[in-house]
């Protein structure tokens, strides 16, 4: 019916092009990113196998103890580790606790400061609010793509794409938190003539805290969640093992992997969601 | 000199506020102004002065510009033309540092819903202006503690605020605006969310400390039996325009409006009321055998500054204060009849309300309402009898904007 015989609109080509032009520029800012956070990311995997397994169980468990003061918890992620140990996933385990606290960590490093300022500033909020939403809408599988081609196959790539994806909760929640406060109390901190960065620290993070701690719990939990497609790109742990499993069609083994995915989102989502608590 | 003193101060809300100067200035309506430019008057044209050690009452119903005007002052709002001076400083020409500095040193300000800080305190809460200011943590812990025992929240310190009742609450709102020792305090309906009791007790224990402390207070409401009992001068405003400054005598005299004159008929029907429809329950009296201590902890649990005492017949004995009760209980003395202060004021319960109001005004005391055995069946407050005139003060007032809209 259109047949108008334009020619086809090349986006494809153009972005191939604008990508390779890009990379071509900062070639060697991102090969030295790659490298970097490559050597750190498995500098703290050598870190975490480098003690003997059972050491490892028991300082995490203690950890949990001492967190949470919570007996069942401490007793299961004992024995969720000790699981994980005799389906012969330690190392992998370990890769995945690495890879998702520091993308966690990224995302919440960077997620807050945008999140206040898009509370405290109108224009940076029109600029990244729709960037947010683009972020949401877009399938997780296309932050792999750019990713690769800068930064190559491995953790690098695999952070990169995990921290894009879990960072707008972040960002969201901090600003809704820091907007929730009330008029009057804003006022108030104004009228004893606070500087903004004493109401900023006096008055509006403190109020956000919940919020803020919702949006760091809904980052941990992405995080994990990207961990099976992170491993199409190269990072290991048990997102890895489930990746393999598929392509060998070794089912067994990959449900082995997966529940290895939920024992390590649970003991992380619990043990940030009791730190956070505390903390007020 | 005044303290304060506002000079064709105009306040216009909208995305183009200058456009509707000319007719502001001119005197136009709030309705009209809206109609021709869609901007909103916020307040137009006010002038006033406060002196110095002057309770300024600012009165209006909502909507009238009250909370607009108040926060001009401190510039919470930026007015859109008009000037303030504070002294010989003009406020509305500061830098955004001088006003910070000004909001420091000299303005306090107390809220409607008291705006204290949920995570922090009673005593941190009172040291957040010198905080902020940089007084270091033994200076500021000092001043904030002599602000609260000013207004009786001494033992309470380390609680958290949403802990306390409105009236607590209330008091750390007031005392983190007097740890600043500031020349003027903003109280923008600061007594309005307590109920009545409460309320008269509050204003009454205000005027005792305004006449120690003599600041300069700027005090909003929007209930004239409040601005009548708290105000040394009235600015009564209305649609965003001052209709009539003076006294209260000057006002209730000389209505210059409608609704002023409303409220003065309310106020007649007083001769009609009597003590037993405005009387309160009493939920906490004093028994026979309450030492000292119990009668304190009693009276700062009811939140009041003194309580009745009974005998095991429920017949009035007379009243407790809290301070008598505090001096003993620091003395160490036990006997329950030495904190009992036995001049109370009562009325029985077909006294009427003139002669009630009469008693009232002279000794500023809640009166005990008893039965012809002398039982005690009930207390008036002040608050509760200008309430009980003006029944429901808020729906009489959206009334009375209406008839004033269709005339
Ligand atoms: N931020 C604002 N934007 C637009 N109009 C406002 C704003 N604040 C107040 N107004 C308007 O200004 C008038 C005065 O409001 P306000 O000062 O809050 O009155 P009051 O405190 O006496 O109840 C009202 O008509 C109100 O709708
Ligand atoms: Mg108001």
């Amino acid at each position: 019916m259109l047949d108008l015989d334009l020619p086809r609109f090349p986006l494809g080509d153009y972005i191939d092009c604008g990508i390779d032009t890009l990379r071509e520029a900062i070639a060697a800012e991102t090969s030295a990113v790659a490298d970097f956070v490559n050597s750190g990311i498995t500098s703290v995997v050598d870190f975490l196998v480098f003690f003997p397994s059972w050491v490892m169980m028991l300082l995490i468990a203690a950890l949990a103890w001492w967190i949470t003061k919570r007996l069942r918890f401490t007793i299961f992620t004992f024995l969720g580790l000790y699981l994980l140990f005799n389906f012969d996933l330690w190392v992998a385990t370990m890769q995945t606790i690495a890879l998702v606290s520091i993308s966690t960590l990224v995302a919440i490093t960077l997620g807050i400061p945008l999140g206040i300022l898009a509370a405290l500033s109108t224009t940076s909020r029109k600029i990244i609010w729709p960037i947010l939403d683009f972020m949401q809408t877009l399938p997780p599988f296309v932050y792999l793509i750019p990713a690769i081609p800068f930064f190559g196959l491995g953790y690098t790539s695999a952070m990169f794409s995990t921290v894009i994806f879990a960072m707008p909760p972040g960002i969201r929640l901090t600003t809704l938190g820091i907007e929730q406060v009330p008029k009057e109390l804003n006022e108030a901190a104004d009228a004893f003539g606070s500087t903004k960065m004493q109401k900023l620290i006096k008055l509006q993070l403190p109020l956000a805290a919940p919020s803020i701690r919702a949006g760091v719990n809904q980052t941990i939990l992405l995080s994990l969640s990207m961990v099976v497609i992170a491993a199409m790109i190269g990072a290991r742990g048990l997102g890895g093992v489930v990746w393999e499993a598929i392509q060998r069609l070794q089912p067994g083994k990959g449900f082995e992997a997966g529940i290895g995915i939920v024992i390590v989102a649970i003991i992380l989502d619990r043990l940030v969601g009791h730190v956070k608590k505390s903390q007020t | 000199m005044p303290m304060l003193r506002v000079e064709n101060l105009n306040k216009i809300f909208g995305t183009n506020p200058k456009s509707a100067l000319p007719l502001v200035e001119k005197g136009l309506s709030r309705e009209q102004v809206r109609e021709q430019t869609g901007q909103t008057i916020g307040i137009a044209n006010v002038n006033f002065e406060v002196q110095r050690g002057e309770i300024l009452v600012v009165m209006g119903l909502s909507g009238s510009g009250k909370s607009t005007l108040v926060r001009c002052v401190n510039r919470l709002i930026e007015p859109t033309s008009g000037k303030i001076y504070i002294g010989d400083d003009e406020v509305t020409s500061m830098s955004r540092k001088q006003l910070i500095s000004l909001r420091r040193r000299k303005l306090g300000m107390v809220f409607q819903h008291f705006a204290l800080l949920p995570h922090r305190t009673v005593l941190s809460n009172a040291e957040y202006g010198l905080e902020v200011m940089g007084v270091d943590q033994t200076q500021r812990t000092e001043k904030a503690m002599e602000a609260l025992k000013l207004v009786g929240l001494k033992g309470w310190e380390n609680q958290y605020t949403s802990q306390l009742s409105g009236g607590m609450q209330q008091r750390v709102g007031l005392a983190r605006a007097l740890a600043l020792d500031p020349e003027i305090i903003l109280m923008d309906e600061a007594l309005s969310a307590l109920d009545p009791l409460i309320r008269t007790d509050m204003q009454n224990e205000l005027i005792d400390l305004q006449r120690k402390l003599e600041k300069t207070i700027l005090f909003i409401t929007h209930d004239l039996t409040e601005a009548v009992n708290m105000g040394d001068r009235i600015v009564l405003m209305k649609d965003g325009k001052v209709v009539q400054i003076g006294t209260a005598e000057e006002i209730l005299t000389n209505p210059a409006s409608r609704y002023v004159e409303r409220f003065v008929e309310e106020l007649e029907k007083s001769k009609v009321l009597r003590a037993e429809t405005i009387m309160r329950p009493i939920h906490e009296v004093i028994h026979g055998g309450d030492g000292p201590r119990a009668a304190l902890h009693k009276i700062k649990k009811a939140g009041v500054s003194a309580l009745f005492s009974v005998d095991s017949h429920g017949k009035l004995k007379g009243t407790v204060p809290a301070d008598k009760a505090a001096q003993l209980v620091e003395k160490g003395v036990k006997d329950p009849k030495a904190m009992l202060d036995t001049n109370v004021k009562s009325v029985t319960l077909d006294t009427n309300l003139r002669d009630i109001m009469t008693l009232m005004v002279e000794n500023r005391q809640p009166v005990a309402v008893v039965d012809d055995e002398n039982t005690l069946k009930g207390v008036i407050v002040i608050g509760a009898l200008l309430a009980a005139v003006s029944e429901h003060p808020e729906s009489q007032e959206s009334e009375a904007v209406e008839s004033e809209n269709t005339k």
